[in-house]
């Protein structure tokens, strides 16, 4: 159980890093374009304003 | 060459050097201090290993719908991209430690010297692992990139190669200066292989989520100038604010 946990962390800590908010940003940016696509409305315009969010949020974070 | 493979084999090729120069210096740390055949043979094995990962997951990553692969892939890589960006932001702004390969190579040299010798075995388990470990480990990300990006332009061998050329020329590099790559612009390259990444994930990931992009492909040509001139913005925004701010402590 130790070592599966052990694992499951490591993946963790490979693919979302340090910064667990940036990851939950980035599904809840992919998710907001899906839903505006969904409705009929052009949703390429979601994605860059909330990336520049996610960068300036993810920075202040890490200089706390 | 299209313009997304040539993104892709840039990207990847970028990628994979800014993480060889670092592989590289562990492997020369361990190669002079302890056993240069158990550190060479540490390297094949991590390389073995990352073929393996490459090999195993590409086809299974081919297979799936396009959309799915790409909303998958998007996600992915704009993660890892805005992880690259953020440190390349801090340290190019002087609000963390620009990664310092020649005071990696000393401690890495420091400690292989001290660690302890066992007989005379022909392989040096303390060279082949650390050695082994330095690979994988800066491999590993290497290797999510070329499968993200190869199967998404489904073209894994154009990225394997891009990745195989470039820890050529690192190594190459390396063996001519006998020492560690300490004049690399490693932080330059890591920025643009964060803007690179962080680009199209945005492009892949949106189209995945059912958008498509004013221009198609040519977006891209918007995207990459415009993440790259947010970041250098946030750059320069930071060096004007660094008085106020603390100093970022962990150099990872």
């Amino acid at each position: 159980m130790n070592a599966l946990a052990r694992v499951l962390g490591e993946v963790w800590s490979f693919f979302v890093g340090d910064d667990w908010l940036t990851a939950a940003g980035v599904v809840a940016a992919l998710a907001v374009t899906a839903l505006v696509a969904d409705a009929g409305i052009a949703a390429w315009w979601v994605m860059p304003p909330a990336v520049a969010a996610l960068l300036a949020l993810s920075l202040r974070r890490a200089m706390r | 060459m299209s313009g997304p493979e040539l993104g892709l084999a840039l990207s990847v090729f970028l990628a994979c050097a800014v993480e060889a120069v670092e592989a590289l210096t562990v492997v020369l740390a361990v190669g002079i201090t302890r056993s240069w055949s158990s550190a060479i043979c540490g390297c094949a094995a991590a390389a073995a290993a990352l073929t393996l990962v490459v090999g195993g997951l590409g086809p299974a990553l081919t297979s799936l719908r396009l959309d799915v692969l790409r909303l998958v892939v998007g996600g992915l890589l704009l993660v890892f991209g805005l992880q690259w960006l953020r440190k390349a932001v801090l340290r190019a702004a002087g609000l963390k430690a620009l990664h310092d390969e020649q005071a990696t190579f000393a401690a890495e040299t420091a400690a292989a010297t001290a660690a302890a010798r066992h007989g005379s075995r022909k392989i040096d388990p303390y060279a082949f692992v650390v050695a082994f470990k330095g690979v994988l480990l800066e491999g590993l990300e290497v290797a999510v990139i070329v499968l993200t990006f190869g199967a998404n332009q489904h073209d894994i061998p154009l990225a394997a190669a891009a990745a195989v050329a470039a820890v050529a020329v690192v190594a190459l590099a390396g063996l001519t200066a006998r020492g560690p790559l300490a004049r690399v612009p490693e932080n330059a390259m890591k920025l643009c292989v964060g803007v690179m990444l962080t680009s199209f994930g945005m492009f892949w990931g949106a189209e995945g989520a059912g958008t498509s992009w004013p221009g198609g492909d040519g977006a891209l040509l918007a995207l990459i100038p415009a993440v790259l001139l947010t970041s250098l913005g946030m750059v320069r925004w930071l060096r004007h604010h660094a008085g106020a701010l603390a100093v970022v402590d962990d150099a990872a």
